[in-house]
């Protein structure tokens, strides 16, 4: 069996494995570089709960292999909050608007909803409710994620008009 | 859910990768797969239901990603795309927007953001999905399909592309390395759509159809369904009783009916094939309607 040496960027740590070709990169991100909040659902690319960066686009780390990502710029929901631990601004309005009960979808939610933020500043309720789409959530609902998603959405275009 | 071992090849060129799927052909036991953005391909090894022995990463070639416009094959345009362009790249293109409108409108359904982060044009036109959007747009769009192999190149129009579920028409060795999609006329009638059980999933029913009008005519039409049947399928009949109509003069119920006994649906838990004929009836109906009733505005 073929060893690959790789060297990826995880929310600012530069990590190098020799890993198998076969390895995931969620089971990567998980087993050897410690980001146990990225959550394995389904692990076929159903449920979004690995949703991670990459190289700044939400993407699902299940459907992706660790190899593919060398020299990448892997972001987690480990790197989001503060060294201080203030949270990131998705993370406290998910806190605000009751985004989440069991917390196993968070962290993808988070990712997409960070990354889709980050690039678009103010997308409108229907492309938020489009991107929540890509997430399976099996208590909380939608509701609250929609209703945190919108708040930041809000206050970048009040931001925006007081500039 | 852990794939079985491969070999990884990442395929740093064309040449390379048509080199590594032909040594994979070579060997006795070989069974290459192309991995371009994976998001079908990854499942499928995580479920054992593909378990190659050789992945070969056509990622990292720069020459299979992008959008251009060439020459078409009568005279006038044709937007190229790369085969690893990423469908979210599809998505915002201008280009594709100006002139492939339909495509543009298809990928909107195309698995969701997350995916189209990463799953490519050329991957699932050459998986041939038969409730797709991507290869029933080729199929519809008469779209050509630029394969390369170790043996040169061939051009292979999407019509004979298509020939049962998830079996194309392109050989073991070959790799598709873009699709080139002919210009219709800019004030084209374009109608895509299709109806899914949630957001994402693959459609239950899906249409598309392209209407050329000229003084008031159809001058040209063109109709596909995907989830209809074995393959992506056309409705050449109903395409042809449109020709020359004036616009005042379609029976959309009719162009409807016509178009629906041409395809071939497939029962399954979700939809029966009689579900899908009524459903696909009445939504090409609707959208035929309303289509026409917004082009006669004056």
């Amino acid at each position: 069996m073929t060893l690959h040496r790789i060297e990826i960027e995880v929310d600012g740590d530069v990590i190098a494995a020799e890993v198998e070709g076969r390895l995931t990169l969620g089971d990567f991100l998980r087993d050897r570089a410690g980001r146990t909040g990225v959550h394995l659902g389904c692990e076929h690319g159903v449920c979004g709960a690995c949703t991670i960066s990459f190289n700044g686009d939400a993407v699902r780390s299940c459907l992706m292999l660790a190899v593919q990502a060398d020299g990448a710029r892997i972001g987690t929901i480990q790197g989001l909050a503060e060294a201080d631990g203030t949270l990131h601004p998705v993370q406290a309005a998910m806190q605000a608007e009751y985004g989440l009960q069991c917390g196993f979808c968070t962290p993808g939610v988070v990712m997409t909803l960070a990354s889709v933020l980050e690039a678009e500043k103010t997308p409108s309720e229907e492309r938020l409710r489009d991107v929540l789409s890509g997430h399976l959530c099996r208590c909380t609902g939608y509701q609250g994620m929609l209703r945190a998603a919108k708040s930041l959405a809000i206050q970048a275009q009040t931001a925006a008009g007081d500039a | 859910m852990k794939p079985a071992p491969f070999d990884y090849v990442r395929a740093e060129s064309i040449p390379h990768a048509l080199e590594a799927l032909a040594g994979a052909g070579a060997d006795a036991d070989g069974d290459a797969s192309i991995l371009a953005g994976g998001q079908t391909l990854m499942p499928l090894l995580a479920l054992r239901m593909a378990t190659p022995s050789v992945i070969i990463d056509i990622n990292r070639i720069e020459a299979l990603a992008g959008v251009s416009r060439v020459a078409g094959h009568n005279g006038s345009g044709a937007t190229r795309i790369g085969a690893t362009t990423r469908q979210n790249h599809v998505l915002a293109n201008e280009l594709v927007k100006a002139h492939v409108p339909a495509l543009a409108k298809a990928t909107a359904f195309v698995g969701h953001h997350q995916t189209r982060n990463r799953g490519t044009l050329g991957g699932s036109v050459s998986l041939g999905e038969p409730a797709a959007e991507y290869p029933a747009i080729a199929l519809t769009l008469d779209a050509v399909i630029e394969a390369h192999s170790s043996e040169g190149i061939r051009r292979i129009d999407a019509l004979d592309f298509y020939l049962g579920a998830y079996s194309t028409a392109l050989l073991p060795d070959e790799l598709v390395v873009a699709v080139e999609y002919p210009d219709w006329p800019a004030d084209s009638v374009t109608i895509v759509h299709e109806v899914t059980r949630r957001a994402g999933d693959f459609a239950l029913v899906g249409l598309i159809c392209q209407l050329a009008i000229a003084e008031g005519k159809v001058s040209r039409a063109a109709i596909g369904w995907f989830g209809m049947g074995a393959t992506p399928m056309r409705s050449l009949a109903a395409e042809k009783a449109l020709k020359g109509v004036s616009l005042g003069d379609i029976d959309p119920r009719a162009v409807a009916e016509l178009a629906i006994s041409e395809t071939e649906p497939l029962e399954d838990k979700h939809a029966t094939a009689h579900y899908r004929r009524s459903v696909g009836t009445k939504l090409f109906t609707r959208l035929l309607s309303a289509a026409v009733a917004e082009r006669q505005k004056p």
